[in-house]
């Protein structure tokens, strides 16, 4: 079953269409990757899909459900979990606490149990610090637990933010270029992460420049120019796509 | 609550009783009154921090909430309802059977029936919030910071609505604005064999007021705010409903200014068109800036010693100027407040690096 359906999608910024009548699934606990050059495309098509940006037409239906129009925030709490292409850390808290903003969906402590401080919130606040801990965990990154996360290597801030997208226990996970600014070694080690995500049997779709680690790790590929559906298919096949090496040679 | 957070608050709570102490035993009880009523303007300003250091909004329409509190609650408890009942108005005597009414003398020794303090305070902070809400719910969609446009022209209204009614007094405001009794024996006024007792009970209200608040941001809404604060559009990713929290945020911090309005009135006896002025406004958006924004301690710190400052003069009559200068210096060369200026940073991370 496709988890994600994007059907015909536009959208325009004044004069350009940055996204231009896409359509493309995402099965069910597979890895697909989106590529295309610069200014294809590929952040925009994530935030019209996370509801960040309105969309022009077209429709994305999540688990069967339209959720085109849906706010952000509700679209996050219906199972879609982002990254950021410029990793976005929230200032002035450590790796734990950003990875606990992450479990907003999964608590319900509002502002009067917050005033007060109830036994009840008091309770839910230690579930959300041991369960952010056990993200840490899962990303290898506890030893950072208490340290502020923008101070952290870029590395191991993608990490903090992989652990964070997760805590709200999202079925489809998006990555925004994961390995941009990350060292070959770096870029193994996400490409590591992100093949362990799978296996908790998240489906991840994720933009990416770095051909080898696309290729290495994405079941399916789709390929975006000046917002137009190029190619879509396996790595294999979109390595022999003729019209996408014209694309990348040209580049 | 933690313990450090228990033990700087029983810090608070000492200090507070050494200012007392320090009054009574130097015969200088008079001070009280001023910092009495400096307690009360920072029960005001920690709310306006949780705005702007928390929820990442400007209000400047804090002196407005803070009007009309205390200028509901003056009016409705000045308001002779007696008039009406004895021209047989039944409706007031249907109000008057609830228990709604309480009777006095004025200050002439004219028999009085006004509205009970108690519920003349319910219906003011309500309508404060509901006003916040009103305010809050179109403007805080947007992002940006519209809400400082907004509040800003609500302000400007308030301060013609109370100049130009007269329910509200007009130019004079309101006066014989009887005491409070907010339980049996603990009473709401300005009578000097009160003072130190009033002195304690806004106290209590601070210190009370200032704990909830520490709370907050220490809890799953406090991160959420900071995180919209730090970072909106990942705070959506996240799932936290951002407009929704910076009016939850707006709307309480209203009522804090409502509450302080009530109270300060009750407590002085009155409410001037000058308390809804729009330079009041700014000099509390420049107390929370000077206090670093996000930091409630700033906050109470600065809006302790600058009120106090002003009421006893120290300004004279450039009184708004100075905190007009302050907002502006502020900004130019210490966005994140005089207690974390740059430089005092730089020397600090020095010793420690060295
Ligand atoms: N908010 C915006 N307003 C106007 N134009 C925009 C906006 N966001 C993106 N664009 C434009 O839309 C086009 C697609 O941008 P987008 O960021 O989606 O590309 P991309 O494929 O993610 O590129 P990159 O690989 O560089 O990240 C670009 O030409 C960009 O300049
Ligand atoms: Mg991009």
């Amino acid at each position: 079953m496709a988890l994600l359906k994007v059907d015909n999608l536009h959208k325009h910024f004044g004069g350009l269409h940055a996204v231009n009548g896409v359509s493309f699934e995402v099965q069910k606990g597979t890895i697909k990757a989106v590529i295309g050059p610069n200014g294809a495309g590929k952040t925009t098509l994530f935030n019209l899909i996370c509801g960040a940006l309105p969309a022009d037409s077209g429709t994305v239906a999540f688990a069967g459900r339209p959720i085109l129009g849906m706010k952000p925030y509700q679209i996050a709490a219906a199972g879609i979990s982002r990254t950021f292409q410029n990793i976005k850390m929230f200032p002035g808290m450590t790796a734990l606490e950003n990875v606990m903003v992450g479990l907003h969906t999964k608590s319900q402590a509002g502002f009067w149990a917050g005033m007060l401080h109830l036994p009840a919130s008091r309770r839910e606040e230690k579930k959300i610090r041991t369960r952010a801990y056990e993200l840490l965990e899962l990303l290898e990154i506890t030893q950072f637990a208490d340290i502020e996360a923008r101070s952290l290597a870029f590395g191991q801030q993608r990490a903090v933010e992989f652990a964070r997208a997760l805590a709200s226990d999202p079925p489809l996970l998006l990555l925004d270029e994961p390995a941009a600014g990350l060292n070959i070694y770096e870029t193994a080690e996400v490409a590591r992460l992100i093949c362990k995500i799978q296996q908790q049997g998240i489906t991840v779709l994720l933009v990416e420049h770095d051909m080898s680690l696309v290729m290495d790790i994405s079941d399916e590929i789709v390929v975006l120019s000046f917002g137009q559906h190029i190619a879509e298919g396996t790595p294999r096949e979109i390595q022999h796509n003729q019209e996408v090496i014209q694309i990348y040679l040209g580049e | 609550m933690t313990t450090k957070k228990l033990s700087a608050l029983a810090l608070l709570v000492a200090f507070m009783v050494g200012v007392q102490l320090t009054t009574h035993v130097t015969g200088t009880s008079y001070y009280l009154t001023q910092l009495t009523m400096t307690i009360y303007s920072c029960l005001l300003i920690i709310g306006l921090c949780l705005v702007m250091g928390y929820a990442g909004q400007i209000s400047l329409g804090h002196a407005g909430f803070f009007a009309i509190g205390g200028y509901i609650s003056a009016a409705l408890t000045t308001f002779n309802f007696r008039p009406a009942l004895e021209g047989g108005s039944s409706w007031v005597e249907l109000l008057n059977t609830t228990g709604l009414f309480t009777s006095r003398t004025s200050m002439f020794g004219e028999p009085l029936l006004s509205v009970q303090p108690w519920i003349a305070c319910l219906l003011a902070v309500s309508l404060t919030a509901l006003i916040a809400l009103l305010i809050g719910i179109p403007v805080l969609k947007l992002k940006g910071h519209y809400l400082a446009m907004a509040t800003l022209g609500f302000g400007i209204i308030i301060f013609r609505i109370v100049l130009a009614m007269e329910i509200f007094g007009e130019a004079d405001g309101i006066s014989d604005v009887p005491g409070f009794t907010l339980l049996p024996g603990l009473t709401v006024n300005g009578n000097l064999d009160n003072r130190v007792v009033n002195y304690y009970i806004a106290a209590a209200f601070l210190i009370s007021g200032f704990a909830l608040l520490l709370n907050l941001i220490d809890s799953r809404v406090g991160r959420a705010l900071r995180a919209i604060h730090g970072a909106e559009d990942a705070a959506d990713a996240m799932g936290i409903d951002t407009a929704r929290y910076k009016l939850y945020t707006f709307v309480l911090s209203a009522v804090f200014a409502a509450v302080a309005g009530v109270l300060l009135t009750h407590y002085s006896g009155g409410i001037s068109p000058s308390d809804a002025g729009v330079m009041k406004s700014v000099r509390y958006v420049a107390i929370v800036a000077i206090g670093g924004m996000a930091s409630l301690w700033g906050a109470l710190t600065m809006g302790g010693l600058l009120n106090f400052l002003s009421l006893r003069g120290l300004f004279g009559s450039y009184d708004d100027a100075v905190f007009g200068a302050i907002l502006i210096i502020i900004m130019l060369f210490a966005p994140e407040g005089v207690l974390r200026l740059k430089l005092w940073c730089k020397l600090k991370g020095h010793k420690e690096e060295g």
